[in-house]
């Protein structure tokens, strides 16, 4: 694979070809925050942390680096006063509904984001979709998955494979940023020690 | 059916087809899109049929059901022809007069005429209704001229020409320079220019590619691709089997929404027809040029007319867009080449090869041509369907075509593009319709919904009442789309509950701009438009909401109390017995008052005082004033004590 020369924050960094802006960045030690991103899975662009500046032409665009391709000189500013104006907003919007997770408040502390700004959601998810993924891709079982859309849109076990896998996997257990992935397998446990279904049935996870 | 092997065999069909109608011969055509089967088209239909074989005149007459004009509301419309007599809100009751009169001794039966509401004139051809009058109608106007099940109507006015033209007069390359020079922009979203998207297709490497019919048209109330898709479905697939040849495509996909049954079932039956003739299929015409198309139904939600999340529910996974910075004319539907276009713009393509980039461009501004069919909406007197030249004002769509405001209201604003678009004020109605004087404005193009507003209207109520449809329709993939839209939506209903504070309108700035710079797809990234555009023009509104608690359209219900004038109410106690919440306490020669404790604002009180009287008020912004003692309440009827 032929070699890239991009410069990311004034810094010329080398990539190969097919890494996204984000492994670049990271293979040189510049670290850019990201909540759906993990090595093992398909780039998602869910959370929009991991936005950058990249300047194509002259043109200067806001995009995700886990999705994007480092180019050829390729230029990328991995902070700006909009790029750190969008990070501290999607903070304050997730702390909404995880105001205790560990991952959030450092980021919070970096990017000065108030968890106090909107009014607490009944549910701790963010919609990483790791959990989702992970048993997805990796694992090929599907045991977790998401159902509805927009805000109504929750991640629920599916108890009849639940029952089944993920007793002795868990793995997606210590990706879940949040408590959410915990209480919504607590709530399905309850649920299984009744006979198992394999239809779909929508776990609540709300905090009362 | 015989297949047609070469174009000399297809005009020769044409002229047998031509040959065999006599233009002399009575036709009724009587609309069989859907809003006029759903008043009742039908049953219409049948009485017709019925009627003419009863009066033995089934040689005399042909009957027609015919796709969508565009008036569905005042359908079932009618048109006999060769008069091109039109019937409005025809009933089967009035079958037998029609038959009577009209077909056997040429008479017009008045009262089924379009009446100017204004002049009161009546108008006796389809043409001289100002609603159609002020058109330009290029493609919706061949709906009322066939048969919508019908191979042979659309042979009959020259289908499937351009298609041979294409295949044998045209290479690739000089259909794609056509489209190029006609400079035709996507009807469906983003007006994208639709030769570049159909180059890059064409120029990638990956042999196999796509074509594809968005007809997902997810906005509620436009219907413009469904009266396409349904009343000429072989100009959609003509259009596309062009494009598909330019740009060396073999398969083609119509995504259709499930909502859109009639819509299935007659391109369904197009396309068998036009594989029977071998108009599609393999060695099209004796080209050598082979293309199929497959029809999928979508499960109908807005977001899958985005063009990833389409080609994804297309795959057969669940419809949600994707992230990639890759255009899918490069890399699409299974990660080929893919050009995805709407309705409106694949059933251009026809024309623009038949009649040439120039005559296209004849029609609208410097950089949106041609004409765009548009859903008119709302406080306006006439509904439906309307296809403008681009460059028309809004103002002569509004009032020349749509009537103007009914009830003597005021104007207030247009908002045009869907649920995502934006609210354009009263200044502005000398714009000019194009791409991008619109997105310019604050609002776009979108699909072309255009829904009126009149001085009633709310306009902080507006970007909560679109807020709350896209809340429903976001995926919830990505942060700023799903969170910002829920919280800009919790502040609008705080807002117009009279609960705002001060900040908020600043506060829902910043989410809009958050979810416009970073959000996955465009729904999110143009969720904020109707609010923008609201805050932009009618700034105004917001401010009397959050700091007075006063909502000057006196619409919303939390801001406005109800109020009777004791110096104007004359005791007839009409309102009284019309309340259903039994809040007003009155009785004979008593001045009637409002317990706003029981009060539901129903708006009943208002409406039925006799405008004479006019004593009801509604009030907002300010405190209800204490009702009078009740010693003061007996009325003192001065008229009769002189
Ligand atoms: C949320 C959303 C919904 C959309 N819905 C439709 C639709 O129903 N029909 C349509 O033609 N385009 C729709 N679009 C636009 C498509 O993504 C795409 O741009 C269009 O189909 C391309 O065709 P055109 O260039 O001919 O307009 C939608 C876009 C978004 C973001
Ligand atoms: S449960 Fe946890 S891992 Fe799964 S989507 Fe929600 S926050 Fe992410
Ligand atoms: S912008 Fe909205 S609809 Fe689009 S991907 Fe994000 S959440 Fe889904
Ligand atoms: S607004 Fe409705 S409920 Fe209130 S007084 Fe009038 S009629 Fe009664
Ligand atoms: S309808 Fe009007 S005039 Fe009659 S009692 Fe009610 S407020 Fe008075
Ligand atoms: S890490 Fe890139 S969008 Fe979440
Ligand atoms: S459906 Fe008949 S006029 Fe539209």
């Amino acid at each position: 694979m032929s070699e890239i020369i991009l410069q990311i924050d004034g810094k010329e960094v080398k990539a190969k070809e097919g890494m996204t802006v984000l492994e670049a960045a990271q293979s040189a030690g510049i670290s850019i925050p990201t909540l759906c991103h993990h090595e093992k899975l398909e780039p998602y662009g869910g959370c929009r942390l991991c936005i950058v500046e990249v300047e194509v032409r002259g043109w200067t665009q806001l995009v995700v680096s886990c999705v994007y391709l480092a180019a050829k000189n390729l230029i990328v500013r991995t902070r700006s006063e909009k790029v750190d104006r969008i990070r501290k907003m999607i903070l304050e919007l997730l702390l909404a509904h995880a105001p205790d997770a560990f991952e959030l408040q450092d980021l919070a502390k970096e990017y000065g984001a108030d968890k106090d700004r909107f009014e607490k959601e009944s549910s701790f998810c963010i919609h990483c979709g790791l959990c989702v993924r992970y048993c997805a891709e990796v694992k090929k079982k599907n045991a977790v998955g998401f159902v509805d859309r927009g805000t109504r849109k929750e991640i629920s076990f599916i108890p009849g494979i639940a029952s089944k896998e993920c007793w002795n996997c868990k793995e997606c257990f210590p990706l879940c940023p949040t408590e959410a992935l915990q209480a919504a397998f607590v709530l399905t446990k309850a649920l299984i020690s009744s006979p198992p279904s394999s239809e779909l049935v929508s776990v609540g996870i709300g905090k009362d | 059916m015989l297949r047609i092997n070469s174009p000399e065999e297809l005009e020769k069909l044409r002229q047998e087809i031509l040959s065999r109608s006599d233009p002399s011969k009575p036709c009724i055509s009587i609309c069989a899109g859907a809003g006029c089967l759903a008043s009742g088209a039908g049953e219409v239909i049948a009485a017709f049929k019925a009627e003419i074989e009863k009066q033995g005149l089934t040689t005399d007459v042909n009957t027609k059901g015919t796709g969508c004009p565009g008036f569905c509301e005042r359908g079932p419309v009618v048109i006999i022809y060769p008069e091109e007599i039109c019937y409005l809100r025809v009933k089967p009751d009035d079958v037998p007069e029609i038959i009577s009169q009209t077909i056997r001794e040429k008479r017009v039966v008045d009262r089924l005429l379009y009446v100017d509401p204004t002049t009161g004139e009546k108008a006796i051809h389809e043409s001289d209704i100002p609603f159609y009058k002020n058109q330009k109608r290029n493609l919706i106007s061949y709906n009322s001229k066939i048969d919508s099940k019908s191979i042979d109507d659309y042979l009959a006015i020259g289908g499937y020409s351009a298609l041979a033209k294409v295949l044998f007069k045209m290479t690739a390359e000089q259909v794609l320079e056509e489209v190029k020079k006609s400079n035709l922009r996507g009807r469906g979203g983003g007006g994208f220019p639709a030769g570049n998207k159909w180059e890059g297709s064409r120029n990638a490497p990956e042999p196999i590619k796509y074509v594809l019919v968005n007809a997902d048209e997810g906005d509620p109330g436009a219907f413009m691709d469904r009266a396409l898709l349904e009343g000429n479905p072989h100009s959609i697939l003509e259009g596309l089997t062009i494009g598909a040849y330019a740009i060396g495509s073999h398969e083609g996909y119509i995504y259709v929404r499930q909502e859109y049954p009639l819509a299935v079932v007659n391109v369904n039956i197009a396309i068998r027809q036009a594989e029977e003739y071998g108009l599609l299929g393999k060695n099209i015409l004796g080209s050598g040029f082979d293309f199929t198309v497959k029809v999928h139904q979508g499960a109908g939600a807005f977001v899958c007319g985005e063009s990833t999340a389409l080609m994804t529910a297309l795959e057969g996974r669940a419809g949600e867009p994707r992230p990639k910075y890759i255009r899918s004319n490069i890399v699409g539907l299974w990660g080929r080449p893919t050009v995805l276009n709407n309705v409106e713009t694949w059933a251009n393509v026809p024309l623009i090869i038949n009649k040439g980039a120039d005559w296209f461009t004849q029609f609208g501004t410097e950089k949106s041509k041609g004409t765009k069919i548009f859903s008119l909406v709302g406080k306006i007197t006439n509904t439906g369907l309307v296809e403008v030249p681009m460059g028309i004002t809004l103002r002569d769509i509004i009032y020349k075509i749509g009537g103007g405001i009914p009830g003597g209201k005021k104007f207030k604003a247009v908002q045009t593009g869907g649920p995502s678009g934006g609210c354009i004020p009263e200044k502005l109605l000398d714009l000019e319709v194009g791409f991008d004087e619109l997105t310019k404005a604050g609002s776009m193009m979108g699909s072309g919904g255009m829904i009126v507003m009149d001085e009633d209207t709310c306009m902080v109520d507006v970007a909560r009442y679109f807020l709350n449809f896209l809340i429903d329709e976001s995926c919830g993939k990505c942060t700023p789309c799903r969170e910002g839209i829920r919280q800009m939506l919790k502040i609008l209903t705080n807002i117009t509950k009279g609960k705002g504070k001060e900040g908020d309108i600043e506060l829902l700035e910043e989410l809009a701009e958050v979810a416009i710079d970073a959000s996955l797809c465009a729904l999110g990234k143009s969720a904020p438009n109707p609010l923008l555009s609201t805050v932009r023009y009618f700034r105004d509104e917001y401010e009397a909401h959050v700091k007075e608690k006063r909502c000057p359209a006196l619409s919303c219900k939390e801001l406005i109390a109800y109020h009777i004038d004791p110096s104007k109410c004359q005791a007839c106690m009409i309102c009284l017995k019309k309340c259903p919440a039994d809040a007003i306490e009155g009785g004979k020669n008593r001045i009637h008052v409002i317990d706003q404790g029981k009060c539901t604002k129903c708006g009943t009180c208002i409406e039925v005082c006799p405008a004479r009287f006019g004593a009801v008020n509604k009030i907002s912004g300010q405190p209800v004033p204490a009702p009078i003692p009740e010693d003061a309440r007996t009325l003192v009827r001065k008229s009769k004590e002189q």
